[in-house]
């Protein structure tokens, strides 16, 4: 049976349709990554898997059971900024999820407890990197440590989904390649399922084992407002590291302002 | 270096231009009152420096023959202690009301529109309707610091709980945060320093309150007696007490600032202002 299943997914608000017929089976441990133009509804799909919003129509499953209806630690995220508490060090970023489970009016560990759940959380730091800086500040980190802290902090409480918001966006080519290989070997071991909203098509198919495209399969030039857009392409991905040349020309394609007439991806494979 | 935008004082010369307005302003008031103390000897507008010396030892050195209390000692600790009670009531409500509106819907709902309108009231408009429920006591003065301070206090606060960016709210809900866990751990202590600078920008107008009932009805106070001495012409004794109530008020600033920088080293941005 598959973890999550979309069925009939639609969001509008007023006359303005963002998102229609969404329908989506996703089995454990996949690593989606969803692509799109800007505006597309990527992230409102995103937004509609936390629950951080609601669907107009349709319904999203987790497990059988349809997903709470506010967010959850079953479900956690990244987004590409502001993921952390700037107020908490590196090392009370990691183990707040952990206090905040255990004691529910004070939120927070002392003594025995606090020294054990920190050495919990180095174990965690160790692996994205960060145990030099376990005591530093958020606003003393790059760009790339911010978002390797935020990974680990969103792990903690063990999420069956891990939605990650363009989380490299804002990182530098470098910087990106080697969060990439943390969150393939994080993902790897913690047996997740993943999606992964990107505006880079290329990282979204060396990343994912599944590639999913939102566009408007319909286009009104006169209500461009009328229709909304969907899953126009659901790719299995082998696991590979380049992209096939046919694609790099569409990649280019996607960065761009979509032509409207014939969608920019429709000469898929 | 030619433009003038460009041009930057050293170090002494930073500590000379800021001590220049205060050297000329001391300087014109010595040529002033000399000037008037040459031609009446019993001018009381400006006074000698040797008056205010006078006047200091008498009020704060010497015990009142009356009383035999120390006056300005007295009237200090009067007035800080309705200045502390009245901003520590604003500050907790104020805490409390705008965690509540920036936060939560519901709230923002019931009270936003409320607040808004009470922000607008002048509240010294309102300081005959707190003698007559109050009586002429203690609580009208502090009342009136209170009603004067806390809109303000809420409004900030409320603001500045609600630019808190979404994705935190988010993420700590996926992080299996509660409501009142998030107030604790993600919001109230975010919201501290700006706690901090509220009451900072509030000193200015609780003094202006706690003068202006001291003003009216008192028998002790800071405002009290430069409201009584004035019909004597005291102005030996009016010039020194605004000086102290202003020193009072840069070091209390000053002290907050300091606890500011000191207690959230987390947060980016300005220092020493």
């Amino acid at each position: 049976m598959s973890l999550i299943s979309v069925r009939n997914l639609s969001v509008r608000y007023g006359d303005f349709t963002v998102l229609e017929r969404v329908n989506l089976e996703v089995a454990q441990q996949e690593f989606c990554s969803i692509v799109g133009a800007s505006g597309c509804g990527k992230s409102t799909f995103l937004r509609l898997l936390l629950s951080e919003e609601q669907p107009s129509g349709g319904e999203i499953r987790i497990d059988g059971a349809p997903i709470a209806k506010e967010p959850q630690a079953d479900r956690g995220v990244v987004f590409q900024r502001y993921s952390v508490f700037p107020h908490l060090s590196v090392i009370e970023n990691v183990i707040l999820p952990m206090e905040l489970e255990a004691s529910a009016f004070c939120g927070r560990f002392f003594g025995a407890r606090r020294r054990r759940a920190k050495e919990e959380a180095a174990h965690l730091l160790e692996r994205v990197g960060l145990s030099h800086v376990r005591d530093a500040y958020p606003k003393t980190l790059s760009g790339g440590m911010q978002q390797r802290l935020a990974i680990a902090q969103a792990l903690i409480p063990k999420p069956k989904v891990l939605l990650l918001d363009e989380p490299f966006g804002a990182l530098d080519p470098g910087t990106r390649q080697t969060m990439h290989e943390i969150i393939l070997s994080l993902w790897e071991e913690e047996k997740m399922t993943i999606f992964m909203v990107t505006h880079d098509l290329k990282e979204g198919f060396k990343l994912g084992t599944r590639l999913l495209v939102f566009d408007k399969l319909r286009w009104d030039p006169q209500a461009p407002e009328a229709y909304g857009a969907t899953i126009t392409y659901d790719l299995p991905i082998d696991r590979r590291d380049v992209l096939p040349p046919e694609l790099e020309a569409k990649a280019e394609a996607l960065n761009k302002e979509p032509s409207r007439n014939e969608g920019p991806l429709n000469a898929l494979p | 270096m030619g433009r003038l935008i460009n041009r930057r004082p050293g170090r002494a010369g930073q500590v000379l231009l800021g001590a220049l307005p205060f050297i000329l302003l001391a300087a014109a008031y010595l040529m002033a009152s000399d000037a008037r103390l040459a031609v009446n000897p019993n001018d009381k507008l400006l006074p000698s420096v040797q008056s205010f010396v006078d006047a200091i030892n008498r009020l704060a050195f010497q015990p009142d023959p009356r009383k035999g209390t120390y006056i300005l000692w007295d009237d200090t600790l009067a007035s800080l202690l309705r200045l502390g009670i009245g901003l520590s009531v604003a500050t907790g409500f104020g805490l409390v009301a705008g965690v509540a509106i920036g936060l939560l819907p519901l709230a923002r709902s019931a009270f936003a529109p409320v607040v808004a309108v009470l922000s607008m009231v002048p509240p010294l408009a309102i300081l005959p309707i707190l003698f007559i429920v109050f009586g002429l006591g203690e609580v009208a003065k502090v009342m009136l610091i209170v009603i004067g301070v806390t809109p303000f206090m809420v409004r900030d606060l409320s603001m500045s709980v609600a630019t808190l960016p979404r994705e935190q709210l988010v993420k700590a809900q996926t992080l299996g945060a509660s409501t009142w866990q998030i107030v604790t751990r993600v919001v109230l202590p975010q919201t501290l320093p700006r706690l901090v600078s509220a009451l900072r920008l509030s000193l200015g107008p609780a003094w202006l309150f706690l003068i202006s009932s001291e003003a009216i009805a008192a028998t002790e106070g800071l405002g009290y007696r430069i409201f009584l001495v004035r019909r004597y012409l005291a102005m030996d004794v009016i010039l020194p007490y605004v000086a102290w109530i202003t020193l009072l008020a840069f070091m209390i600033d000053w002290a907050l600032r300091h606890l500011s920088d000191r207690a959230f080293d987390w947060q980016p941005g300005e220092r020493g202002l």
